[in-house]
């Protein structure tokens, strides 16, 4: 059907080249009876092709040795020697291992809380106090991430932070909690879960609302309990959004959010605060080495996109949903 | 339909005692840990700096005698030019980039939702593909700067406003509001794309306008890294870079607090001062939250509607 139009417009094509005018195919007709369509998606399209497409034919620059004079194109091919000196340095394990660590942590951490405060939520019997939480667990989600950073620092200052505080009480620290290379991960998920679970559940919420209340009324007919009608009800119905999500987690699993971890990096916990995102910003921008900040972004770009393909290809084979 | 839900509630209420007093008591964990964080920084930003400090202030703030509440941070704050210009520049990225991103935006999510866009396939593609691979950060860098955007408030107006992830809310959104039976009899009386769109699917979307516009300003507001990575020029700053220079790198002590007599008294000031800064920032943000809050979970609504 594709292959037979798709000629057909070829030989019309041809024909209308002969005989000008005539409007020719149904194709046409639609496409240029719809002409103010493909105007409205102008304006969008042109900020994609600049500040997304036309970056990529930067990326070879990652298999070539760039200098300004040279400009992209005439710069000389060296293969994949920036991925190797990568490969070999002594930091790509540390930079994977801290970025592995951190996401897998997050996503280990982060992703069932949601889910839990959900129910929590929709059980509640205080129903003004339900509302009033979740409207107040939303709200964290719109402090700025520096906003965020700097409040960290703040309560968990050595000097005068109010946890230390707390902590002298019961005879405990002062903990320099920001200098501790071994805290950073529990501080960063931690404090994302602080900022985002409520924000996350938003979704949950929304399907258990939706469960049908017929499903609940037999369960309580059959005298189930509140616990065996969220585990037989509740959790089968969330479940497809949660593997959506759980996907989209996982494809951008390299992808640690780049500013929070920047802000928070200080020079005593570096060692498990420098994540690949990081690095590639410190080693192209303050370093100026473009190409190999490009190779190991490429990389990771790659890594991130091949768990995105392979993780859909699973959740489509064994529950029915997926992302395409 | 709310007699059923009425039900279903009654329902949850009647039976398992021990479960509900779980709940409830975790549900006002949750409130507290969800509140007191920003609770305390506000209060905090009411006190004495002493007592914040020393750890003395929880619950309400405390000041010496005869005084309620101390405003000498917010002074400190408003008498701050850079936090003042960091504000404007910050007010006028954000205005600007909300405008054009909510105008690619709802056009491109319209123009994708109707079924008699040919080659909506592929162009859906050329969108999505976005979201999942890049160019990088050098290679962007480069294309900014051989547009000649480097350092310029357009970078900033630029960068971030269009979101392929809100074309999508706002495809899905044209798509179940916007019925083909709509614009079908529209167009049998004549009535071409152009004119249908700005006649009757312009007064018929301000929720999700309204949506968009939320999600835009909301990013142009907290975005850091596009200034970070693109300007140099401090004139052109947003508040989130001179954010970070006082709340993160402590820059204030130099700057601000000169007219202190000692070196500790001025970073006993500098650290409260903090406090106050975190509300005068977030203070747009927070005031608008409360009456616009159904808005940004409608937007996670709509978004999560398949295809």
């Amino acid at each position: 059907m594709n292959t037979n139009t798709n000629q057909l417009q070829k030989t019309t094509s041809s024909i209308s080249v002969s005989m000008e005018k005539k409007p020719s195919t149904t194709i046409w007709k639609k496409i240029s009876r719809n002409y103010v369509l493909y105007l409205f998606l102008l304006p969008a399209l042109v900020y994609l092709i600049i500040f997304d497409y036309w970056p990529m034919y930067g990326i070879q620059i990652s298999f070539k040795d760039f200098s300004a004079i040279n400009g992209i194109w005439n710069s000389p091919w060296v293969g994949f020697k920036h991925f190797t000196t990568f490969f070999q340095s002594y930091r790509f394990w540390t930079l994977m291992k801290n970025t592995l660590v951190l996401s897998g942590y997050q996503l280990i951490a982060g992703f069932p809380i949601p889910i839990i405060l959900a129910i929590i939520l929709n059980y509640s019997t205080m129903k003004k106090i339900s509302k009033f939480a979740q409207t107040a667990t939303y709200a964290p989600h719109f402090i700025s991430t520096v906003v965020m950073v700097g409040m960290l620092i703040l309560f968990l200052s050595p000097s005068n932070g109010v946890i230390n505080k707390l902590l002298s009480y019961i005879n405990l620290g002062p903990y320099f909690f920001m200098g501790e290379e071994s805290y950073f991960k529990h501080i960063y998920v931690w404090s994302g879960i602080w900022q985002n679970a409520g924000w996350n559940s938003i979704i949950y919420i929304a399907v258990l609302t939706n469960v049908s209340p017929e499903l609940h009324e037999a369960a309580v007919v059959d005298g189930a309990s509140k616990l065996k009608r969220i585990w037989h009800i509740d959790i089968p119905a969330l479940l497809p959004t949660a593997i959506i999500l759980l996907i989209m987690q996982l494809g951008r699993i390299m992808n640690i959010g780049f500013e929070k971890v920047l802000l928070m990096q200080n020079n005593l916990n570096l060692n498990t605060a420098e994540v690949i995102s990081t690095y590639t910003y410190k080693v192209g921008l303050l370093n100026a080495q473009y190409s190999y900040s490009t190779a190991i972004g490429l990389f990771n770009n790659i890594i991130n996109f091949t768990l995105l393909i392979i993780v859909n290809k699973i959740a489509r084979r064994i529950s029915d949903t997926s992302l395409w | 339909m709310k007699l059923i839900k009425k039900e279903k509630t009654n329902l949850i209420s009647t039976s398992d005692p021990i479960f509900n007093l779980v709940t409830n008591i975790l549900l006002i964990l949750i409130l507290i840990i969800a509140i007191y964080p920003l609770y305390f920084v506000v209060i905090a930003s009411l006190s004495d700096p002493d007592a914040v400090n020393s750890g003395s202030m929880l619950l309400y703030p405390v000041n010496p005698k005869g005084k309620l509440l101390n405003f000498e941070g917010y002074q400190r704050v408003f008498k701050n030019h850079r936090i003042w210009l960091g504000y404007y520049n910050t007010i006028s990225y954000t205005f600007f980039g909300t405008l054009i991103g909510l105008i690619a935006t709802i056009l491109a999510g319209y123009s994708l939702s109707r079924k008699d866009l040919m080659g909506k396939k592929i162009i859906t593609t050329i969108f999505v593909f976005t979201m999942y691979f890049s160019g990088g950060l050098i290679p962007r860098y480069m294309v900014v700067d051989q547009l000649g955007l480097m350092n310029t408030p357009l970078i900033m107006i630029l960068l971030g406003s269009v979101s392929v992830y809100n074309i999508i809310i706002a495809k899905s959104f044209f798509q179940n509001t916007i019925p083909q039976e709509l614009q079908d009899a529209a167009f049998i009386d004549g009535c071409g794309n152009g004119f249908f769109f700005l006649k009757v699917v312009i007064p018929l979307s301000k929720s999700i306008i309204a949506v968009l516009a939320l999600y835009y300003a909301v990013g142009h507001w907290n975005s850091f890294f596009t200034a970070l990575i693109y300007l140099n020029n401090e004139k052109l700053y947003p508040l989130q870079l001179i954010l970070r220079d006082i709340l993160i790198a402590s820059q204030m002590l130099v700057s601000d607090v000169t007219d202190m007599e000692s070196i500790g008294d001025a970073q006993r000031i500098a650290e409260s001062l903090k406090y106050a800064v975190i509300i005068v920032s977030t203070l747009p943000v927070l005031i608008m939250y409360p009456f616009l809050q159904r808005y940004f979970v409608k937007g996670v609504m709509i978004g999560s509607v398949k295809g």
